[in-house]
């Protein structure tokens, strides 16, 4: 994002100029990743971040009382990181972002491993919630991911949940716009 | 016109293959219609496409809606609802 272009990315409302380019990193990938270190990456030999928030989605080992195995996610390479990308540009246009970190995994995974990461850094604490919990409604429901599952043997598709969809349209109610575009 | 399809999770499933080049017939102007015209390309594409109105498409790497006009896309995706996080 340029300096200032955030101040034509939405005219309903004034919006927040960055002063400087936030730290963006967006990563997909097979191998696993360390929460933590990436967390700390953002706020490392700065003093300007007074919030970072982190969420990490991590494998269960049981689903509804039936023991999981692994499960496996398919992605559309290319695609996934051209979404996420739009998600945190957005993200950055609406709120006084420092730092957005997003990671996911694709592959197998097995019960009690990392799959993805979501962590926003800002100098309050209001920017950084919202803006991770913005990008998880939008992961959930426009990042090409699909995620099969294990159970004994045998293997499924994941069903997309109609609470994730309503969980994302609030957010583009909030923006004024339709949150099917 | 000649596109190349890509099909993720259950719809690469029960088609049997994870891309393909196809020659669209003219007349084909929607993602919609061509959902229509895969599914009667055989018994896999009919499974693949029994239930048009849940499967998700992508043309050149970002959503559409089945109204969407094909256009000059040089690839086409669909999939079942994104279930990542």
């Amino acid at each position: 994002m340029l300096p200032g272009e955030a101040e034509f990315s939405n005219l309903r409302e004034r919006r927040y100029i960055p002063p400087m380019t936030p730290l963006t990193t967006v990563r997909i990938q097979r191998e696993g990743f360390d929460a933590s270190a990436e967390a700390a990456r953002l706020t490392r030999g700065r003093t300007d971040i007074g919030a970072l928030v982190t969420f990490t989605g991590i494998c269960r080992g049981a689903e509804a009382g039936e023991p999981i195995e692994a499960l496996t996610l398919e992605h559309y390479p290319g695609m996934a990181e051209a979404e996420i990308e739009r998600h945190v540009a957005e993200a950055v246009a609406r709120w006084p972002l420092m730092g957005v970190t997003v990671i996911h995994r694709y592959g197998r995974i097995a019960p009690g491993e990392d799959i993805m990461m979501v962590a926003a850094a800002s100098s309050h604490r209001e920017a950084a919630f919202s803006a991770a919990e913005f990008l998880m409604d939008y992961l959930k429901t426009r990042a090409p991911f699909w995620k099969q599952v294990e159970k004994a043997g045998a293997t499924g598709w994941v069903e997309a949940k109609a609470a994730d969809d309503s969980a994302a349209e609030r957010w583009a109610k909030a923006a004024g716009r339709d949150a099917a575009e | 016109m000649t596109i190349t399809l890509r099909y993720f999770a259950w719809v690469r499933e029960r088609i049997g293959k994870p891309d393909e080049v196809v020659e669209v017939p003219a007349g084909i102007g929607t993602v919609g219609e061509l959902m229509t015209w895969l599914a009667s390309r055989g018994e896999e594409y009919a499974h693949a496409f029994e239930n048009p109105a849940i499967i998700r498409a992508a043309i050149d790497r970002s959503h559409v809606k089945a109204q969407a006009p094909i256009g000059s896309a040089r690839e086409i995706a669909f999939f079942p609802p994104m279930t990542g996080g």
